[in-house]
């Protein structure tokens, strides 16, 4: 059994660690009445800029090439995610239109400027990418060690802590309680003297840091180099990561959490004694039979928050 | 009031004003195109009257695989007959496969008198657009469409494949081996089929593990299915599944970081995956098996310039023109031992001594042969 957890645990891991991060994002962005469509491309931006930037400075920086590459992505993501904020708080655009547009834009953005730069379609692979380690004397501790410590990223363990920060963040602060606010009820938010525009502002480019965040790990941890096909499809998991974890960071960790673990499974059962002679068919169409299983069943009506993709007009009701 | 009806009638006039002009200038457009295109045809095709284009898949010319291969052979081609791009040779970039269709019928239009489509995927649409256009010549890579003007081009891939078994057989320590395919479809079975029969042929006692990731970019998913592989005790994977194939890679080098002495090797598909392969000192990729997709359309691009456009047949390039082979970049994995068992192997397929299965039931019948 503890072989099995071992197998299956670990590379749900790092399968999740890019969608928590990603939803994450969805979660503050949509808590504050911003639907984000734009997650896809906002992963697509952190992918492109954590390669490009760790290509560049992989002998400037050595071994902290990944951690500074992250970081530069998430500064990049959120400054790109600007873009949506303006459109859809200021100019008030329909915020699903304006976010599929900032799919298209980071795609196109990062695949021009890789064929500009490189003169080719896809990047090379990066040199300094994050690799798996054993956390000392974690790792020693007995069933546990060997299922949660061994051949772990960090960035997964980074991914948890975050979610843990964002719940903190989003429900027992003063500036959480704002941006709830915001997103349930911006006319009764901006009486109580809450500038309903700059928390939006706010959440979207948090959003924008952390889709940054979700896409460069993707892109330094498992597929190595950036070209059309990084991401694909990765930010709309998230974003149903979001709704299947009712708008709360630890729901939306704990769905991107559940689709890890439920491709992981498909993909080891093929070797486990009592899944073995189950058709591949079924394994493979698992994860999203369990997930839609577990939306209908088990999470009950998720509810958006009422003023989601509702632009705010000063001084309407 | 007055100022109204002016404004109405300056806007109107305005109007009326850019309609013409736009008439005008797209005349001009149309005119001038066709001007440089004659000159284009005077300069350049002028000295060889025959031109060559190619569409891709999704993938580009610079996937690193097949289809910058093939675009390779397309330029060594041109290079050949003192041609450039866009001057007797050139391709179109689909980005998606809505777009095969509109670079096909571009190139029609063009007057290439050969139109490669690269990649199975663009079946449909190279049988679509060849009966509209049955005076031009197609060809399509890696997939048979029946139609008098068009040649299909398929390789041995099965051939090549049982010789990456046959390494990846002397290999193996454990005496467990990994196939990761794309999608289960009659074109990787042909690659799972030879690399079975090849292990089995060196040592019927290995193991051989087959999974599937039903998709060509799941990069995440191919390092799930790698990392259950190498936990099972696998130590060589070959993988035939495009962009898939990164994950293993991914995993195989992580591996690698943190245990140089475990042995981990990946073999690449398509081309020489060396590079992909690199980490520190290491390099995690055992051989590739290399299709030599530039081969296959740099000699069909030059029978149809001769005059022998095979049409409506299926040309299968295969051991003997070298348009499969095993790569030797990795001299010290390759060790003499397993390069020597390679090329008898190699020998025995050329001279019609072994029969590489392409199925799945020519993989059963062959290993009940063994």
């Amino acid at each position: 059994m503890v072989d099995i957890l071992q197998s299956i645990i670990p590379p749900a891991l790092f399968f999740s660690a890019p969608l928590i991060f990603t939803a994450l994002g969805g979660v503050f962005s949509e808590r504050s009445g911003v639907v984000n469509i734009g997650l896809e491309g906002l992963m697509v931006m952190g992918a492109f800029v954590g390669i490009v930037f760790n290509l560049t400075f992989a002998d400037v920086f050595g071994d902290w090439t990944p951690w500074l590459s992250i970081i530069v992505a998430m500064v990049v993501s959120a400054i790109f995610s600007i873009i949506h904020a303006v459109a859809s708080v200021s100019f008030r655009a329909d915020q699903v239109v304006s976010g599929v547009a900032i799919n298209f834009l980071a795609l196109g953005l990062g695949v021009f400027l890789t064929k500009q730069w490189y003169d080719k379609g896809q990047t090379d692979m990066v040199t300094k990418p994050f690799y798996t380690m054993d956390i000392p004397l974690l790792s020693k501790v007995p069933v546990i060690g060997d299922i949660f410590f061994q051949g772990i990223y960090l960035t997964s363990y980074l991914a948890i802590i975050l979610a843990f920060v964002a719940w903190y963040v989003l429900h027992k602060t003063p500036f959480g309680l704002r941006l709830r606010a915001v997103g349930e009820h911006p006319a009764a938010a901006d009486t109580n003297g809450i500038n309903v525009y700059k928390m939006r502002y706010i959440a979207v480019i948090i959003s924008g840091a952390m889709g940054g965040l979700g896409g460069s790990v993707f892109a330094l941890t498992i597929a190595l180099n950036f070209s059309h096909a990084t991401i694909v499809g990765q930010g709309f998991m998230s974003l149903a990561a979001v709704i299947f974890g009712k708008w709360h960071p630890l729901g939306a960790m704990g769905a991107a959490l559940f689709f890890g673990f439920a491709q992981s499974l498909s993909v080891i059962s093929a070797g486990v004694p009592f899944l073995e002679d189950v058709p591949q068919v079924f394994l493979l169409i698992a994860p999203y039979v369990l997930t839609i299983l577990a939306l209908a069943g088990f999470v009950g009506r998720s509810e958006a928050p009422k003023a989601n993709g509702v632009p705010y007009i000063k001084g309407s009701r | 009031m007055k100022n109204r009806k002016f404004l109405l009638l300056f806007a109107l006039l305005l109007t009326l004003g850019m309609v013409l002009a736009a008439c005008g200038s797209s005349g001009d457009d149309e005119t001038k195109g066709n001007d440089s295109k004659s000159e284009d045809d005077a300069s350049s095709e002028g000295a060889s009257d025959f031109s060559a284009a190619m569409v891709t898949d999704v993938g580009g010319v610079d996937d690193k695989s097949f289809n910058q291969s093939a675009w390779e052979g397309l330029k060594a081609w041109g290079k050949e007959h003192d041609l450039t791009k866009g001057n007797g040779f050139d391709y179109a970039q689909s980005d998606d496969k809505s777009q095969y269709m509109p670079n096909l019928t571009r190139l029609v239009k063009q007057k290439y008198n050969l139109i490669f489509g690269i990649g199975f995927k663009l079946k449909e649409d190279i049988t679509k657009v060849s009966k509209q256009y049955p005076d031009t010549h197609f060809a399509i890579v890696d997939d048979v469409v029946e139609q008098p003007n068009v040649a299909s081009v398929t390789f041995k891939e099965h051939q090549g494949s049982f010789l990456v078994g046959v390494a990846a057989a002397k290999k193996t320590k454990s005496n467990k081996v990994g196939f990761v395919g794309g999608v289960d479809s009659p074109l990787i079975n042909k690659f799972e089929s030879g690399f079975i029969a090849g292990v089995k042929s060196v040592n019927p006692d290995i193991e051989v593990e087959v999974q599937y990731a039903e998709s060509f970019g799941a990069a995440d998913k191919g390092k799930l299915i790698a990392s259950n592989m190498y936990n099972n005790g696998i130590d060589v994977i070959y993988h035939a599944s495009g962009a898939t194939g990164n994950g293993v890679f991914a995993q195989a080098k992580d591996i690698k970081q943190n245990n140089p002495d475990q042995d981990v090797w990946v073999i690449g598909v398509d081309r020489d995956q060396y590079a992909e392969g690199q980490i520190d000192d290491y390099n995690v990729t055992l051989t590739s098996m290399v299709k030599r997709v530039d081969i296959a359309v740099q000699d069909l691009a030059n029978k149809s310039m001769n005059g022998e456009f095979p049409g409506g047949e299926i040309l299968e390039y295969g051991l003997e023109d070298e348009a499969v082979s095993v790569a030797m970049t990795n001299k010290e994995a390759m060790t003499d031992d397993i390069v020597k068992a390679v090329e008898e192997w190699k020998e025995k397929i050329v001279n019609g001594e072994v029969e590489v299965p392409k199925t799945r039931e020519e993989t059963d019948a062959f290993l009940k042969a063994l």
